[in-house]
C-alpha cells in the first residue's frame, strides 16, 4: 500500500538529514502508529507522502505507483481540526470533494450525509464549526478526510488536543470507524497507550536523522478494549517502547 | 434586562454639549462659536441648498473615489498576495507615500483637474486606498499555512486556495478596511472642496466662514459627521450579519 524506498529529506535551513535513505512498507488495511520523541520528525515522515515536501532521493510509492504526478491518494487529518468557520459543518465536509470535482452536488450531499451519519453527526450538517464540541470537530474532520475517497488516510496525533476523556472515546470510536471502513491507517503519536490500544504495529523513531524505523507487533488482535492494555505482554511492550523513547529523547 | 454599552458614551457626549453650550453662551460670539443648539437651528435653516445641492456633490465625490479605491486597493492586496516580488516593490512604496502630506498636495490636484469633480475624487483616493490595501493583504494573510497546507493535500490549485481559503479569510478585514475607509474618504472630499470646488458640503463650509457665520460653518460638518455614522453603522450592521465567524479562525 505504502511504500518508502532509500528516501532522503533535509531541511533547506538545517545541515543534517532529517531522514537518510529511509525505507519501510505499510501494508492494505494495517493500522500503524508512528512514535518517536517531540522533534524527531514523525509530522516530516507526513509531509513529504503529501507531498508537502519534497525528497531529496529515494522514492515514495502508494499502492505501487510513484506519487509524483498524482493527486488524491491519500487523505491527511492534521492535529488541529482546522475547519472553515465560514463554512457550515456540510459545506466542510464538501470540500475535498468540490476540490477533486468528481461528484455533483446532490451526490456530494448524499455523501456528506451518509458520512455524518458514519461518524455519529447526523443532522448537524448545517451547524457552525463554533457550535461543536472538541470531539465533535474531531469527528467532523475525520468525516471530511474519509470524504477525501482515499484508501490511505494519514491521521497526524489527531486526538492531542482534546481532553483525558474525549481522548479516549475518541480513540475507541476510531477503531470501530476503522474496522468498518477498511482503510489503511497511519497514524502519528507520541502516547505510547494510544499507539497500542489502537495499532496492529508500531514503527519507532529510533534516531536522527531516521534510517529506519523499528518495528514492533502489537500482541493483540481485534476488536480490542482497554483491558486488553492491562495484559503482561502489552505491559512488557509499553515499557520497552518508553525505554526506547526515553533513550532518544536524550539524543535529540 | 440588556445593558446598554454605548450608555457611558451616550451619557459622556451629552454632557460635553452642554459644557459645549453653556461654554458658548458665555462666550457670546455666535459668529466663531456658535451653541450646539444654534447649529441644529441653522441646519434646518440651511437644509434646503444643503440637502439639494452639497450633500449630492460630496457624496458624488466620495462614492467614486470610495470605488476606485476599493477596486485599486483590492487588486494591489491581491497582487502583493500572490507575488512576493510585487509585495517587496510596493509595500514599502505605499508606506513611504504615507508620509506626504496629502492636504498639502490638493492645490496641485486642482492645479491639474480645475474645479472639477477629479480633483476632489484624486485626494479621496489618495487617503482611502492605503488603508483598504494593507487590510486587505494582513487578511490575505491571515488564512493559516496549515489551512493551506490541508487544502493541497486535497489536491487544491491556488486559484481554488484564493477563493475557497484566502477570500473569506479576509473577508473580516475587509469590513474593518471599510470602516475605516469610509469617513476617511468623507474627510476626503470635503478636503478637496474646501480647497477648490463649486459645490459640496466643503466649500459651503468654507462660504460660510467667509460670511463669518459660525453655525453656518458648523451645520455642513455636523451634516458629514452623521453621514459618516450612519453608513458606518450600515456596514457594522452587515459585517455582525454577515461574518458570524470573527475570532474564530
Amino acid at each position: 500500500m505504502l511504500e518508502f524506498k532509500d528516501v532522503s529529506f533535509k531541511y533547506d535551513s538545517d545541515d543534517y538529514y532529517m531522514l537518510e535513505n529511509l525505507s519501510f512498507h505499510i501494508n492494505k488495511g494495517e493500522f500503524v502508529s508512528v512514535i518517536g520523541a517531540s522533534g524527531c520528525g514523525k509530522s516530516t515522515i507526513f509531509r513529504l507522502i503529501c507531498k508537502l515536501l519534497e525528497c531529496e532521493n529515494g522514492q515514495i510509492l502508494v499502492d505501487n505507483q510513484s506519487i509524483d504526478q498524482r493527486k488524491g491518494y491519500c487523505g491527511y487529518m492534521p492535529q488541529k481540526d482546522l475547519l472553515f468557520p465560514w463554512r457550515t459543518v456540510g459545506e466542510n465536509l464538501k470540500l475535498p470533494m468540490q476540490i477533486q470535482k468528481t461528484f455533483t452536488k446532490e451526490q456530494m450531499t448524499e455523501k456528506v450525509k451518509s458520512t455524518l451519519e458514519k461518524v455519529g453527526l447526523s443532522g448537524l450538517e448545517n451547524k457552525k464549526p463554533s457550535e461543536l464540541s472538541g470531539g465533535m470537530r474531531q469527528r467532523a474532520a475525520f468525516a471530511r478526510t474519509l470524504l477525501t475517497g482515499s484508501d490511505l488516510l494519514l491521521l497526524d496525533e489527531p486526538f492531542s488536543a482534546l481532553d483525558f476523556l474525549t481522548r479516549i472515546s475518541m480513540q475507541e470510536w476510531l477503531l470501530e470507524q476503522w474496522e468498518r471502513e477498511h482503510k489503511t491507517v497511519l497514524f502519528i503519536t507520541h502516547d505510547v497507550e494510544e499507539a497500542l490500544f489502537l495499532s496492529g504495529r508500531v514503527l519507532v523513531i529510533e534516531d536522527l536523522p531516521i534510517k529506519k524505523l523499528v518495528s514492533f507487533d502489537v500482541p493483540c488482535g481485534y476488536p480490542r478494549n482497554r483491558e486488553s492494555l492491562t495484559k503482561p505482554e502489552m505491559l512488557s511492550l509499553r515499557e520497552q517502547l518508553i525505554k526506547m523513547l526515553r533513550r532518544e529523547a536524550n539524543l535529540i | 434586562m440588556r445593558k446598554n454599552n454605548n450608555l457611558p458614551a451616550l451619557i459622556f457626549t451629552f454632557a460635553l454639549l452642554i459644557i459645549w453650550q453653556f461654554g458658548a453662551m458665555k462666550v457670546n460670539a455666535a459668529y466663531i462659536l456658535p451653541t450646539p443648539l444654534q447649529i441644529i437651528k441653522r441646519l434646518w435653516e440651511l437644509r434646503e441648498p444643503l440637502f439639494t445641492a452639497h450633500l449630492p456633490a460630496t457624496m458624488t465625490c466620495t462614492g467614486i473615489g470610495l470605488l476606485i479605491s476599493i477596486v485599486l486597493g483590492v487588486a494591489l492586496a491581491i497582487i502583493m498576495d500572490m507575488f512576493p516580488l510585487a509585495e517587496k516593490t510596493l509595500y514599502p512604496v505605499m508606506i513611504a507615500s504615507q508620509t506626504i502630506p496629502t492636504t498639502a498636495l490638493a492645490p496641485l490636484f486642482v492645479m491639474w483637474f480645475g474645479y472639477t469633480i477629479w480633483s476632489k475624487v484624486l485626494v479621496t483616493v489618495l487617503i482611502t486606498f492605503f488603508p483598504i490595501t494593507v487590510t486587505l493583504f494582513d487578511g490575505l494573510r491571515s488564512a493559516k499555512t496549515d489551512m493551506i497546507d490541508l487544502m493541497h493535500t486535497f489536491g487544491a490549485n491556488d486559484y481554488e486556495i484564493f477563493f475557497k481559503l484566502k477570500l473569506p479569510a479576509a473577508l473580516p478585514y475587509f469590513f474593518s478596511a471599510m470602516k475605516m475607509a469610509i469617513p476617511m474618504s468623507i474627510i476626503g472630499a470635503a478636503i478637496g472642496e474646501w480647497l477648490g470646488a463649486t459645490a459640496g458640503l466643503g466649500y459651503f463650509s468654507r462660504r460660510m466662514m467667509t460670511q463669518l457665520d459660525g453655525a453656518g460653518v458648523f451645520a455642513p460638518i455636523v451634516l458629514l459627521s452623521a453621514i459618516a455614522m450612519i453608513i458606518v453603522s450600515i456596514i457594522s450592521y452587515l459585517e455582525k450579519k454577515l461574518i458570524t465567524w470573527r475570532g474564530d479562525l
